[in-house]
């Protein structure tokens, strides 16, 4: 009866995020966040989660992070899907935590199993005193919130580099979105779901 | 042997055969050569052709060895020798032994080389100078013939040219045979392998082999091996000074030495001339080349595909034609046309090898390609069509089959005829095709029979006037078709005869010239007519003619006999007459004869009418056969019909004088291309085409012309190229659009004509253009003609795959173009002109039933279809975003009707109450409707004055007006809110500046690193600001820090009728409370510790929350407390627009806590405590958040704002006397409180916005001088540069938002007539009574208005009309009346605790300045301690400004003499004199003395208003009024108002005592401005009032509304509470 005539759709999103690769850093940890519109509201799990410090290994040149993720969204309207966040940290030379790289992902929109490699990046800072300054006391430009990186408003007044990359791993399982008439592609479930009741009706 | 030298020599054998040029090359190349020396040398292209020639005859000497090489060579050659090469040669040669070959060629050697030395001589200097450069260009000469090829072409004088070149080969040959002297032929070679020999050739041998390394070593080389004979040459080089030493060395060794021979040019010449065969350049006539009696046939001109023939140079297509037709007899080589055959040249246009890169870059990176999208190009003036994008291309073939010249520059005389013979048969055979006289006789005959039959009397007979009538009309038709005929039939004749004239004068002109130019040919058909019958009909037709004349005639004459007659009677009439005088006069006297009185009155004698002859039947018949001579074939004579045929032969150019040979060269050389243009643009042109002999030019092309747009103009444009100079335009032809009815395979070919009005000359048999010319011997009848022409082609719509026409629809075309205009007509021709809607057209022509396979309805039809299948349609607007409605994924409507939808749409847009709405539900029926309820009411009430809320409809309307300009103002800037600044999104550490203060000096933040974690004696350390975007509810909290206040006052003792009945429940409190009251104050001092004479707490309240302190004691508590109240922002919104506009105040009150003993039996008194707890409010301080927000802390004190009246309460003046304070607080007695507030976190206050909002405003339009405007700038940085932190201001903006230079605000302005005649004798009374008037206008800071977006200021009057306004415009209004009073008056920019930067006024008094608050309307000394001032910034007068530039900025120290130029930075001073700037504001302002009826009105509905309140307050306990307290209260009130709040508590008390004698009494009036009535409603509720809850309480409340002029209302409340007592 509920599922006859859904109000929302659902969107459950797990995997980990897997690794991170920065060449030049070391003992990094990552957090992650979701940033989604208003019509969305996680219904179960972790919207947020922080990683621990993870070193290189010395043959796989990479920090292996295996965060798991598992959250489910309710929505009432794709508007806003859902954008993992993610922030990776590492101590400088003198020891400070300072931010190694920022990036978002949509949250890919039709159920599977997707491998996402995001790039990261930090701001620059405005001056190359304040670059020296800033590496000196440790105090590298950040956001203000790790979020914006998901938005593109006033992005044109920031300076970004790109440090590295993160690698994650999403596997995605809609509900109900066919039925409230958004296609999102053939993989589906809802599609075989859908018809499968057609097929065993008389004509 | 070198395959190169073999083919030198096949070229000099070419050459040789052309002895005679050869000679004559020769003969001019000595001219050269003389000139050569003349010459400096100079190197260059043309030089070096000049240059050439001379090396010929300086190699003469040493011809004889190529002689016997070339012998050889021929003989070894077979097959491909030339046959007239003398055999005698050969012979010789066989019979040569080899050793005296040997010895002849060491012979000619030694010669040559005796020879080279006596010709070193004579060498001029310049030559050996020549540069290596030169040589080198030489080189590239020599082994480079494609590149002289093409330098030849251009050679105008090519026969020179061919000469030196000839003569460059020349040399060649004879150089590579020559290379060391004494090179050995092949067969010496091998002779000197097999035989035997002397070991001198040896050396040769290797002499040899180095050179013949050399030469086939490459270019270089090649270029010295020519040098090696030219002997001046060779001492240039080192090698060629060997050669030359080991030439020397042979010759010493070898040969014997003789004399030097000498042959004779002639000689040699006689030789050359025997042996080589030269071709000529000349051209061949093509008569040769062909078959016998074979007409040269141009393929191309038949239609078929010729591809572009390689090019060629003339020169050497001549003399390959020379010679192929020399050495092959059997003309294989050459095609139908006369011409060699070739296929299609293979050359392709451009490179196709990719471009050599230089090494460095990666190849990959050159030859990646681009994918770059095609873009549309959309014609500018076209509207695309909304929904009916064009679904494809259009397509427009253009076939242009041909160009026919009717007249060129290039035809001869006959060409000239020729186009007019053939012109006018064009003429015979269109008049022809038509027939008209033929069609004119039959309709001749058909009315004669007509009229015969009319005339026949057996017919019956309707009426026989309408047969005559009929007959009458038939007849003159007759006349009428005759004279056509006659006409037509003259004309063909004429024209008949005019072909043959022309014919035969085109005869006799070739004749004459004894040459054909054009093949035309006029037969002129003879078809045999019978004789007999043709004279007959001829006869009859005559006959016919002449009785119809006749009968004319005859009419013609009975109408003249009529008339004859009508006049000869008048004649008669007129003669008898006289007659009858005359017999008068007779009786009288003898008359003379009848004739003579008749000619008496001449004038009146209308003369004897002479009769009308009758025609001459004779004379008719031959006045018609002549003309029928004239116009008509003769009977009997042949018909002759022209017939005009291409079969003549035209005479061979070789047979053909010299001017007319030049004349078909010129020809030859022009062609002719066409370009098409499209909607002026070129599109594509045709290939260029050789103008044919006939001059007619066949293109045969078609052009696919793939468009978007409806054509404006196809035009096409005729170029002509003559030899190979650039193209020039002959004309333009235009092209007519085709009709949408013409496709592709319906359209006729037709002809454009075209003409072009330039002028040519030309010097051959050419008769030029524009120029006169004339066919006669003698020049006279001179023609001019113009070049003119046809072009033949058809234009069509192409038909697409679907075999649907690839038309663009009707409607795009643009208005204006004919064939829009032809539309219009389509449409109006059927009467239904204007008709714009197309729906109802189509319905029109449905119903009218029109005939849709009519064409002349076919424009019609087509618009109907299109406009009707919805294709597309004319919009009848201009659409911004074409595109959006394709974009749209439900209609308008739909959008509109959907609930969702809407409330998308609104949340998108941010209106405020949908901003934060979460989880839009997914169906509409899950939409409440009454979520929009709020919204539609705001929207609904946008335009319906409120009268709720304001209670007076003067300020509704001003509220409304207000909310207006707000919400403009706010929409304009949300845009503005959207834009970030870096600090919004990345968190950066400041800049390290030296000169800033705190954490700001890189040392000291290095410094920092090293200090402790936690210092023993920490630092206050900045907080860090958040940005208002990440908060959320729960997140802000505002801090309140109660430190301490002074002077609360203390509580009275009650008199002795209250003291009795609460003797019983006397606190302990109460009574040493009251024991100081009831002695004097001087006692006060007998109770030192200071006793409880008040407990004051504060309660602070903040968006309905409440916290309050401890209850502190006495009149000077001190509590320092911390009160921490959460915020919330209104909707959720922490953005930094939505804190602005928080509206909410902070009410800091202070009560008084006072215990009752609610015992009721004494004898419980030692068991228990019932005691109530009662709070008296004595005062508030209220601080907007705005300030808190703006401030981001508050810490000062305050003055409490206490009720004039405070019953039960009085201030200890008497104490503060006592402990010293009067000289401070003498002249601003009151309460104050120390307060600290602020907000955790730390908000980030909309500076940002503001700081881009005044960028914004800048670039808004100002009136002010642009000097004026740079002068406030500068002064405004200079001051910013020396005191940041004070205010400095010199322009600020109006409320149209236009800067406006400050000074012009300020000007005297009258105050209220009413107010002035208070005091009239009081300056300082109407002073400050002008102040509370002012004070009373409400307060409206423009950051709540505005949204923290700029402070607007607006003039005295529109002040006075909107009745809000922050503290600028009360202190300019004030200024303005004090300015009025006649006082010295400022506006000083300063700030202040707690408004933060704030405008007051200052005025100078006798003897010391005052500073006035404009918004509570008080006033302080400079030295008042307490005066919230605490900063002064500048200074503003009505006609200068003035900055502090003293050390301070509190106004306790500073000067405020402004005429110190030290302490005062004045904005105008002598380097800019003030303008004398005139005041924005009005020259003054009228007051309208306000409504009392509305007044007393309103104070009713507000008394009603917070009665209900109060009950609404009470929600658990029974509230009474008690209506005679109420009453004497409401008497009490305007008494308040009068004495403004001052010296009446003793009295007021007193009556109130008298009155109210059995109750506990509490109450207090409050004052304020009015507004509107929450804020009244506000006040009450602060005070607490409602809050007791005693059983028996009652209340009293009452309200007085004071109206001043122009609505300025003040309002009295009186709240009270009353226990009664027992």
């Amino acid at each position: 009866m509920a599922a006859a005539s859904p109000s929302v759709f659902l969107l459950m999103v797990n995997g980990q995020v897997e690794s991170a690769q920065f060449p030049e850093y070391d003992d990094l940890y990552c957090k992650y966040c979701f940033v989604y519109g208003q019509d969305w509201a996680p219904t179960a799990g972790l919207e947020e989660g922080i990683s621990q410090i993870t070193c290189k290994s010395q043959d796989v040149r990479q920090a292996l992070v295996w965060l798991p993720i598992d959250v489910t969204f309710k929505s009432t309207n794709p508007f806003g899907w859902p954008q993992m966040v993610l922030s990776v940290y590492g101590p400088d030379v003198f020891g400070n935590d300072v931010v190694r790289g920022y990036g978002a992902v949509h949250v890919p929109f039709s159920p599977g199993r997707y491998r996402k490699t995001i790039p990261m990046f930090v701001p620059e800072s405005t001056s190359k005193l304040q670059k020296f300054t800033s590496w000196f006391m440790g105090r590298r430009p950040e956001y203000t919130d790790p979020k914006v990186v998901a938005q593109g408003e006033g992005r044109e007044v920031t300076r970004v580099r790109s440090q590295g990359f993160v690698t994650v791993v999403f596997n995605v399982v809609t509900k109900d979105m066919r039925k409230l008439g958004y296609d999102t592609g053939p993989t589906d479930t809802q599609a075989t779901w859908g018809t499968s009741p057609a097929q065993g009706l008389p004509h | 042997m070198n395959p190169k030298e073999e083919k030198v020599k096949i070229i000099a054998e070419e050459f040789t055969e052309n002895e005679e040029d050869a000679a004559v090359g020769r003969r001019k190349k000595k001219v050269q050569r003389q000139q050569r020396k003349k010459q400096p040398p100079t190197a260059g292209p043309e030089e070096m052709v000049s240059e050439n020639p001379h090396l010929g005859p300086q190699q003469e000497p040493g011809q004889e060895e190529p002689k016997t090489h070339l012998l050889s060579t021929t003989a070894r050659r077979g097959p491909r020798s030339l046959p007239p090469i003398p055999s005698a040669s050969r012979t010789g040669f066989a019979e040569f032994s080899m050793r005296e070959r040997m010895r002849e060629k060491l012979q000619a050697a030694r010669s040559k080389a005796e020879s080279a030395l006596l010709q070193e001589i004579p060498t001029p200097r310049p030559r050996r100078l020549r540069s290596p450069s030169e040589r080198e260009s030489e080189t590239e000469f020599g082994t480079e013939p494609g590149k002289e090829v093409r330098r030849t072409q251009q050679e105008d004088d090519s026969q020179n040219y061919s000469k030196v070149k000839f003569h460059d080969s020349a040399r060649k040959i004879k150089s590579k045979p020559q290379v060391p002297p004494g090179f050995p032929s092949p067969e010496e070679a091998y002779n000197f392998f097999t035989f035997n020999f002397d070991p001198e050739p040896e050396e040769e041998r290797s002499e040899e082999e180095k050179a013949g390394a050399k030469t086939r070593g490459g270019a270089d080389q090649e270029a010295v091996s020519p040098g090696q004979q030219d002997e001046e040459e060779l001492l240039d080089g080192r090698e060629a000074e060997d050669l030359l030493l080991g030439l020397e060395h042979m010759a010493d060794d070898f040969v014997a030495i003789r004399p030097a021979e000498y042959e004779s040019v002639h000689r040699w010449l006689q030789k050359e001339k025997e042996m080589l065969f030269v071709p000529s350049r000349l051209t061949v006539p093509t008569y040769k080349k062909l078959p016998e009696n074979v007409q040269p046939r141009f393929l191309e001109d038949e239609g078929l595909y010729i591809g572009a023939r390689p090019e060629v140079a003339r020169t050497t297509g001549n003399i390959m034609e020379n010679r192929l037709l020399v050495q092959e007899p059997e003309r294989g080589w050459f095609g139908d046309d006369g011409r060699i055959l070739a296929l299609p040249s293979p050359i392709k246009p451009f490179p196709s090898r990719p471009p050599v890169l230089p090494p460095g870059q990666s190849t990959a990176a050159e030859l990646e390609t681009l994918y770059k999208k095609a873009v549309k190009y959309v014609h500018r003036s076209q509207h695309m069509i909304g929904s009916g994008d064009p679904s494809g291309n259009f397509q427009v073939d253009i076939d242009i089959s041909g160009l026919i010249f009717t007249h060129h520059p290039c035809f001869s005389r006959e060409h000239v005829l020729a186009a007019k013979l053939a012109q006018l048969y064009d003429q015979y055979l269109a008049r022809h095709q038509r027939n008209k006289a033929k069609f004119l006789t039959d309709k001749l005959h058909a009315l004669r029979n007509a009229v015969q039959t009319g005339l026949n009397p057996e017919k019956p007979q309707q009426s026989l006037e309408t047969t005559q009538k009929t007959i009458k009309e038939y007849k003159a038709e007759i006349w009428q078709t005759r004279r056509l005929r006659d006409a037509e039939q003259e004309k063909d004749r004429t024209l008949l005869k005019t072909i043959i004239k022309v014919w035969k004068e085109m005869k006799s002109l070739r004749e004459f010239q004894r040459f054909t130019n054009t093949p035309l040919k006029l037969v002129l058909r003879k078809e045999k007519v019978d004789q007999k019958a043709d004279e007959e009909a001829f006869e009859a037709e005559i006959q016919a003619e002449i009785s119809e004349l006749l009968e004319e005639h005859r009419e013609e004459y009975e109408q003249k006999m009529e008339e004859y007659r009508a006049a000869h009677q008048q004649w008669k009439a007129w003669k008898r007459a006289q007659r009858a005088r005359k017999k008068k006069k007779k009786h009288a006297a003898e008359e003379p004869p009848d004739e003579e009185t008749e000619e008496a009155p001449p004038e009146e004698d209308p003369g004897k009418p002479v009769p009308p002859e009758p025609t001459d039947r004779a004379v008719l018949e031959q006045q018609v056969r002549e003309r029928a001579a004239q116009s008509r074939r003769r009977p009997g004579e042949p018909t002759l019909v022209p017939e005009l045929s291409l079969a003549g032969s035209v005479t061979p150019n070789d047979q053909c004088p010299r001017v007319e040979v030049l004349r078909r060269e010129d020809v030859r050389r022009r062609s002719v291309y066409l370009k098409v243009l499209f909607n002026n643009k070129e599109v594509s042109r045709t290939v260029s085409r050789q103008l044919g002999a006939d001059f007619r030019v066949h293109f045969g092309q078609i052009f696919n012309l793939q468009i978007f747009n409806w054509p404006e103009s196809l035009t096409l444009q005729v170029y002509e190229t003559v030899g190979h100079s650039s193209a020039t335009l002959l004309a333009e032809v235009f092209l007519p659009i085709p009709e949408t009815t013409v496709v592709t395979g319906r359209a006729p070919i037709e002809e454009v004509e075209f003409s072009s009005n330039q002028h040519v000359t030309l010097d051959h048999e050419g008769v030029g253009s524009g120029v006169p010319f004339s066919f006669e011997a003698d020049g006279s009848n001179q023609l001019i003609l113009m070049t003119s022409g046809k072009v033949s082609h058809s234009v069509a719509w192409a038909i697409g795959e679907n075999g649907i026409p690839l038309i663009p629809p009707l409607s795009q075309q643009n208005i204006g173009f004919r064939s829009a205009l032809k539309r219009a007509d389509a449409i109006s021709s059927i009467g239904t002109s204007g008709l714009a809607d197309m729906k109802k057209l189509a319905k029109w022509a449905t119903e009218s039933k029109l005939d849709p396979n009519d064409p002349n309805n076919a424009p019609l039809m087509q618009l109907i279809s299109v406009a009707t299948s919805g294709e597309s349609y004319v919009p009848d607007f201009f659409r911004l975003e074409q595109l959006q409605q394709e974009f749209n994924f439900v209609s308008d409507e739909e959008l509109n009707r959907s609930k969702r939808f809407r409330l998308l749409q609104l949340r998108n847009q941010e209106v405020p109450e949908f901003r934060n709405y979460k989880q839009i539900p997914v169906y509409d029926r899950e939409i409440m409707e009454k979520v929009f309820q709020d919204y539609e009411k705001r929207l609904r009430d946008r335009n319906v004055i409120e009268t709720k809320d304001h209670i007076d409809t003067h300020r509704a309307t001003v509220a409304k007006y207000l909310q207006q300009v707000r919400e403009s103002v706010i929409n304009r800037f949300l845009i503005a809110k959207h834009h970030f600044l870096l600090t919004d999104l990345v968190v950066e550490e400041e800049v390290p500046n030296i000169s800033s203060e705190g954490s700001g000096i890189l040392g000291l933040s290095l410094f920092k690193l090293a200090e402790q974690k936690r210092p023993l004696r920490p630092r206050r350390k900045g907080r860090k600001k958040v940005t208002a975007q990440s908060l959320s509810d729960g997140d802000v909290k505002l801090l309140v820090n109660i430190i301490r206040a002074y002077d609360i006052p203390v509580r009275t003792p009650t008199p002795s009728k209250f003291q009795q009945p609460s003797r019983t429940s006397r606190t302990f409190v109460e009574k040493h409370a009251a024991s100081p009251s009831t002695h004097s104050p001087t006692h006060s001092a007998d109770y030192p510790l200071g006793q409880v004479l008040v407990r004051p707490f504060v309660e602070v309240s903040f968006q309905r929350t409440i916290c309050h302190t401890t209850t502190a004691e006495g009149p000077n508590p001190s509590w320092n407390e911390e009160l921490e109240l959460p915020f919330r922002a209104p909707n959720g919104d922490y953005s930094t627009a939505s804190l602005q506009s928080v509206k909410d105040d902070v009410f800091i009150n202070i009560f008084d806590e006072v215990l009752y003993d609610v015992l009721e039996d004494d004898r419980e008194r030692g068991r228990g405590i019932h005691t109530r707890i009662e709070r008296h409010w004595l005062g508030c301080v209220k601080i907007p958040f705005s300030t808190i927000y703006f401030q981001s802390r508050i810490d000062g004190t305050f003055k409490i704002d206490i009720p004039p009246v405070l019953l039960g309460y009085s201030k200890e003046r008497s104490m503060m006397i006592e402990r010293g304070f009067d000289s401070v607080r003498s002249l601003s007695e009151g309460s104050y409180i120390t307060l600290f507030i602020t907000m955790e976190p730390q908000l980030v206050p909309g500076e940002s916005v503001r700081e881009k909002m005044s960028v914004m405003l800048k670039k808004f339009d100002s009136q002010e001088d642009e000097k004026l405007l740079q002068a406030a700038e500068k002064f405004q940085a200079e001051c910013a540069l020396k005191f940041p932190n004070r205010q400095c201001l010199t322009t600020v903006t109006d409320i149209s938002g236009k800067t406006v230079f400050i000074t012009r605000y300020l000007r005297p302005l009258n105050p209220p007539e009413e107010l002035l005649t208070v005091y009239p004798s009081n300056p300082q009374a109407t002073a400050e009574l002008v102040a509370r008037y002012v004070s009373l206008i409400p307060f409206l800071p423009d950051t709540v208005s505005f949204a923290g977006i700029c402070d607007l200021w607006s003039t005295s009057d529109q002040f006075l009309d909107l009745l809000a306004g922050d503290e600028e415009e009360h202190a300019v209004l004030l200024c303005n009346y004090f300015l009025s009073l006649g006082k010295k008056a400022w506006l000083v920019m300063g700030s202040a605790i707690p408004e933060g930067a704030t405008a007051y006024v200052l005025t100078w008094e006798q003897n010391h300045y005052l500073i006035w608050n404009p918004c509570s309307g008080h006033f302080y000394g400079q030295f008042d301690t307490f005066c919230p001032l605490k900063s002064v910034g500048c200074l503003i007068g009505p006609d200068n400004v003035w900055f502090n530039i003293q050390q301070y900025d509190s106004p306790l120290r500073i000067n405020f003499d402004v005429t110190k130029p030290k302490l005062w930075k004045s904005f105008f001073s002598r380097s800019l004199p003030y303008p004398g700037l005139s005041s924005v504001q009005p020259e003054e302002l009228i007051y309208q003395c306000t409504d009392k009826a509305a007044a007393a009105e309103l104070q009713d509905r507000i008394e009603k208003i917070l009665k209900e309140k109060i009950m609404d307050w009470r929600p658990r306990h029974l509230t009474r009024w008690n209506r005679y307290c109420t009453s004497t209260l409401r008497h009490f009130l305007p008494l308040l108002e009068r004495s403004q709040g001052e010296d009446v508590e003793d009295d007021h008390r007193a009556e109130l005592l008298k009155q109210l004698g059995d109750y506990r009494f509490s109450g207090f009036p409050l004052h304020m401005a009015y507004s509107e009535v929450k804020p009244l409603i506000e006040a009450v509720y602060s005070t607490g009032v409602h809050n007791i809850d005693v059983p028996n309480v009652e209340f009293a409340l009452a309200v007085y509304i004071h109206p001043y002029p122009k609505n300025v209302l003040s309002v009295w409340i009186y709240v009270a509470s009353l226990i009664r007592s027992r």
